[in-house]
């Protein structure tokens, strides 16, 4: 018996009688002799809870969090003020503990979180339609490419670089598997996907082009004309958004966006070393039942009274097997909540703000830093530069407990010495002059 | 609608039915299969001029917690698609014979005619499952 | 009978959070501006700005708490009751792990924080790894899937590789007609063609089905073991030789591993690849659909084909402290299927209860989970219960079981549907309905090893008493529930017109009386 079972020796007596059998171990007695594990398992024996405790922070004690440092670090997840709220109300076991809403007359709560989500994530995107959450990011992206290949039913993919390197990634890899070529357009000299070369490369076959906004150096890319290269020969036009941007940048389905995905930690979700966080996914209506995942829709129970149901479940993989619209099953319910909750407690004038505060930050960062920029176009709340010397700025910058970014070369071996620095509602000007002295003491080195 | 099965239809192993008439036919699904699906709530036809072969699905049908393929009891080219099922697809339910009708054919083989059952037949394959 | 709604508040109308709002009401204030203000306008082109705010809420902080407050009094939720759904393993989630999961070593740590920062991260993620291998005795683990729909298809874009890199095309994957939906939904995406196996009359896999159908033109079985029913396969060493001969690869839906810690290991059964669901076995709280995570353990032959990036450990030897990192560069790797290492979180609590529980209590879950679920059915396999909802397969079983609601509907006239809605005026949440397909008016029961005797039975005596009940009036149950928030909704109407968005009446929502004109009026999803 541990501290979550309860068996005591009188319950066994009983329960065995019930049974008919005179041990546990005769309930497995059809296990072929073959395969049962004649030993124990081979891991530590259990511990109390205090000790685990302490196990668990001595682990956490060893990671620099950024509540230790300063940082600059963004690439696809922020340093954001989570409010209070979301604590006090994801910590709610009526949130926490429950299963997927299947028996909606006892999950109206967690219905009309999905429905007021959906909602949230039209409003940012500008498309009618959207489910209650997908996984992330990235494999939203590549969810983005299935539906376009259950539309057209055609065998190419056309991405930016600009796109997040997992995203491309993660389309890359899933696209292998339903059987599609991913073909990627590179960016301009300022950083921007070159609408020259999309239009090039979107032909007859092209199912979906993709673009991120903004792209993964920060560049606000020109969503309008590269959604009208994209659809030139009735591919989709699918943008992945940042979405705290969406609060001062034109929505994507203004601009001709057909399918507008992204990563959702930025809304009142935890970094948690990347994940669990969501990823939305919105549509134009008339992709409502080709798309991925759950959806709550309105509806009225036997007395009239509003109500709210997971609906249109014919395209999900309990219902539709072998021919779902995509195999999710299990989503990210409770980091949707936070999302929502969050964009509530934003609110329409907050978002506004905030997005503000951070192009402002943002704006102001780049000319402190006095650095060459790799993308001098506008930019909302991360931008790229060259840095004469990383190594010598990340030692200097480390030294003073400041983490200035993310260093690019990996990812992108055409920026050697760039560096991507985001600025969230976080980073004061006294941090971004912080880090713009350490920019200049790296400058004179380099200079001298 | 009460159970039945219209003497004057031929009747496919799926559960679907063909009214002929001349060169077309019309074609459905029988009472069992609308009871079987439920409440019928979207049904997605195919394009007027698409060919459909005997046999084989040439549309599906939903209710809230299952999917149907409907197959054509014979081969054709479809020359007109049921427009009111779009707002009303509750109609397979209500008048799976009339008013919930699918789609009109131009036959492309009327022998196949031959290959499908009568009501009496069908109502055996109801009966005995076999 | 009548029983309080969950909570007496919870019958009013529901209200959404648009309807609450009010122009100008706000939670949130902007920190200060400490940069010079430069107009909008200057900073981004007209033609990239938006001209409308998102239309969001404007409410207050109390409005907002209380909003949503009262939205969570409408849920039934597991630390209120009883959840035995099967295949779902709807086991209690410990306290603790809410406590080391906020630890801001954890919560506020960024993904792209260097490995040499990041070292009880990369520690934390290393010895789960080792944890699940040991559980699945399968050696090489890969965090990174989000769920076990996600596992699933790491499993089989690993099996695609695995098979290219032999040369070989495969175009068929087999599994049993059991299977749950994610099975054969991910076979499609994963460019397979699916191909059922039949179920034997004792519950098992059909063999000379399986035999005449796994031919060198199948890349996979993917089978859980024990399966949808409940059932151990007894056949198991032959199958794997079957599919193995086959040249096949043998694939394991994790989503019964309860059943099984320290009983029989999937690996030592001959499985190629496991996904676990840290969500089920593994305690990580549902939240209402997610968060979970669906880590895979893979044999040495798949191993070169993990996703990227791999968490690996360096030195460690003559004593020393070893050292981790993350490894991208893997040739043969399917690459990436999300962003960064996977659901961290997730990866948190999994551990606190592995390490809570240890070895020896691992197989306690099992040897419980088993017990608890053979003791449930016993009691449900009484007279004035066992005739009308018999069990589907009469064998013992492991951490399910599976019964038919057929008698039920041709001598009471109630289905299983009308029996699951009635255990809702129980404050007891129905076990899985209508599945597996292969079971008519099936009901699936899974206990789970954290119920006592007692929660066991008295669901069997909510059982007995709406048979009793039926038997006097089936009305009461077709009609049921009666006692919740809302009772039996328009799902067809919903799905028929969808309404999946509010829209506003006019730009200012107004009062929330006007919600009920609002929707009365129908708002479209356009």
């Amino acid at each position: 018996m541990s501290r979550y079972t309860g068996v005591t020796e009188q319950d066994l007596r009983e329960m065995l009688s019930a049974v008919g059998v005179g041990s546990v171990e005769d309930l497995f007695a059809e296990i072929p002799d073959g395969v049962r594990l004649k030993r124990d398992i081979d891991l530590p024996p259990g511990r109390s809870e205090q000790e685990v405790f302490d196990e668990l922070a001595g682990l956490a004690a060893r990671n620099r969090h950024c509540d230790a440092e300063v940082t600059f670090l963004g690439a696809g997840m922020y340093d954001h003020y989570v409010p209070a709220v979301i604590d006090t109300l994801l910590s709610r076991s009526e949130f926490l503990t429950p299963y997927t809403p299947y028996q909606p007359e006892v999950s109206q709560g967690g219905l009309q979180v999905m429905f007021e989500f959906q909602t949230a994530i039209a409003e940012l995107t500008g498309l009618p339609v959207a489910n209650a959450s997908v996984y992330e990011g990235p494999s939203a992206v590549a969810a983005a490419g299935y539906l376009a290949k259950l539309e057209t039913r055609r065998t190419k993919l056309v991405a930016s670089r600009g796109l997040h390197p997992h995203s491309r990634g993660a389309l890359r890899s899933h696209a292998t598997g339903y059987g599609m070529d991913v073909v990627e357009v590179p960016l301009d000299a300022e950083g921007a996907t070159d609408v020259g070369a999309l239009a090039a490369a979107v032909d007859d076959d092209t199912a979906a082009v993709f673009v991120q906004q903004p792209n993964f150096l920060g560049t606000v890319e020109e969503l309008g004309g590269l959604a009208e290269a994209g659809k030139r020969t009735g591919a989709l036009a699918i943008c992945a958004a940042d979405p705290l941007p969406l609060g001062i940048l034109k929505p994507p389905g203004e601009l001709g966006v057909d399918v507008c995905v992204g990563e959702g930690q930025s809304l009142g979700n935890r970094l948690d070393f990347g994940g669990p966080s969501f990823g939305f996914f919105a549509a134009a209506e008339r992709f409502l039942r080709k798309m991925p995942g759950r959806i709550a829709g309105e509806t009225r129970d036997v007395d009239g009274k509003r109500g709210f149901v997971l609906t249109l479940q014919t395209r999900e993989q309990h219902i539709r097997r072998e021919r779902a619209t995509h195999n999710i099953c299990t989503a990210q319910a409770l980091n949707a909540l936070a999302g929502v909750v969050y964009l509530s407690w934003l609110g329409r004038r907050g978002l506004v703000e905030l997005a503000e505060l951070m192009l402002r930050r943002t704006h102001y960062a780049r000319g402190a830093l006095g650095l060459e920029p790799i993308n001098p176009g506008p930019v909302v709340r991360e931008f790229a530069v060259h840095v004469p010397d990383l190594d010598a700025l990340f030692e200097r910058a480390r030294a003073e407990g400041i983490n200035p970014g993310y260093r690019l070369a990996r990812d992108f071996p055409e920026y050697p010495d760039g560096l991507l620095v985001a600025i969230t509602e976080r980073r004061t000007r006294a941090d971004i002059d912080r880090l713009a002295a350490l920019a200049a003491a790296v400058r004179e080195v380099v200079a001298a | 609608m009460a159970e039945s099965y219209p003497e004057d239809l031929k009747y496919h192993e799926e559960h679907d039915w063909a009214r002929i008439d001349g060169e077309q036919a019309t074609f459905g699904v029988t009472w069992y299969a609308q009871d079987a699906l439920g409440e019928v709530v979207f049904f997605d036809p195919p394009e007027v001029g698409t060919q459909v072969t005997k046999d084989q699905s040439y549309a599906e049908v939903e209710s809230v917690k299952a999917v149907s393929d409907v197959f054509a009891p014979l081969s054709g080219e479809v020359v007109e698609v049921n427009e009111a099922l779009a707002d009303s697809p509750e109609r397979i339910n209500a008048d799976p014979y009339g008013d919930g009708w699918m789609v009109r054919v131009r036959m492309t083989d009327p022998s196949e005619v031959d290959a499908l059952m009568d009501v009496d037949a069908y109502q055996e394959l109801l009966r005995t499952g076999s | 009978m009548t029983r309080p709604a969950l909570d007496p508040r919870a019958g009013d109308e529901a209200v959404t959070i648009y309807e609450r709002s009010r122009a100008g009401r706000r939670a949130f204030v902007a920190p200060e501006c400490d940069v010079p203000e430069v107009p909008v306008e200057d900073l981004l082109p007209a033609d990239a700005r938006r001209d409308q705010p998102a239309r969001l809420p404007e409410v207050s902080e109390p409005e907002l708490v209380r909003h949503y407050t009262m939205l969570s009094a409408k849920n039934f939720h597991l630390d209120e009751g009883f959840y035995p759904l099967g295949s779902c393993t709807m086991k209690h989630n410990p306290k603790l792990h809410e406590r080391v999961a906020a630890l801001p070593g954890h919560a506020r740590l960024h993904p792209l924080q260097e490995p040499r920062y990041a070292q009880g991260a990369l520690e934390l993620m290393w010895r789960l790894q080792g944890a699940l291998a040991e559980v699945a005795g399968l050696p090489h683990v890969s965090l990174q899937p989000s769920a076990g729909s996600h596992g699933e298809l790491a499993g089989l874009l690993l099996t695609r590789a695995y098979h290219a890199d032999r040369g070989e095309q495969r175009p068929k994957v087999l599994t049993p007609d059991t299977a749950h939906g994610t099975n054969p939904a991910t076979v499609t995406m994963a460019g397979y063609e699916v191909v059922k196996v039949g179920t034997a009359p004792d519950g098992g896999v059909d063999l000379d089905d399986l035999r005449a159908k796994a031919g060198p033109d199948v890349a996979c079985l993917m089978l859980t073991n024990p399966n949808t029913l409940g059932l151990f396969d007894r056949n198991i060493e032959e199958i794997k030789r079957i599919v193995h001969d086959a040249g096949a690869t043998l694939y394991y839906d994790g989503a019964n591993l309860n059943a099984v810690m320290g009983i029989a290991r999937p690996g030592d059964m001959g499985f190629d690849i496991v996904h676990f669901n840290l969500h089920k076995t593994f305690t990580q709280p549902h939240g209402g659909g997610g968060p979970g995570a669906g880590p895979i353990a893979v044999s040495d032959r798949i191993e070169p084909f993990l996703p990227i990036p791999r968490v690996v450990a360096h030195g460690g030897e003559n004593g020393g402290a070893p050292a981790f990192d993350l490894d991208f560069d893997r040739p043969k790797s399917i690459g990436r299927l999300r962003g960064f290492q996977g659901n961290f979180g997730v990866f948190v609590r999994t551990f606190a209860y592995i390490r809570s529980l240890g070895g020896d209590g691992l197989e306690d879950v099992s040897r419980t989970a088993v017990l608890n679920a053979n003791y449930l059915k016993a009691r449900l396999g009484e007279e004035g219960i066992a005739e009308y909802l018999p069990i589907a397969f009469d064998r013992t079983c492991m951490h399910e079981f599976v019964l038919s609601g057929s008698p039920a509907k041709e001598r009471l006239g109630i289905r299983t549907l009308d029996v699951a809605k009635r255990m809702l005026d129980h404050r007891v949440h129905p076990p899985t309905v209508y599945f597996p397909l292969l079971v008519e008016e099936a009901l699936m029961v899974e206990p789970t090893e954290t119920e006592t005797m007692e929660r066991l039975d008295h669901f069997a005596d909510v059982v007995r008493s709406i048979l009793e009940e039926a038997a006097e009036d089936p009305e009461i149950a077709r009609n049921a529930p009666h006692t919740t928030p809302v009772r039996r909704l328009d799902e067809a109407g919903a799905a028929k017109k969808p309404v999946v968005r509010w829209r506003p009446v006019d730009e200012n929502p107004g009062d929330p009386g006007r919600a009920k004109d609002a929707s009365a009026s129908g708002t479209g999803a356009m």
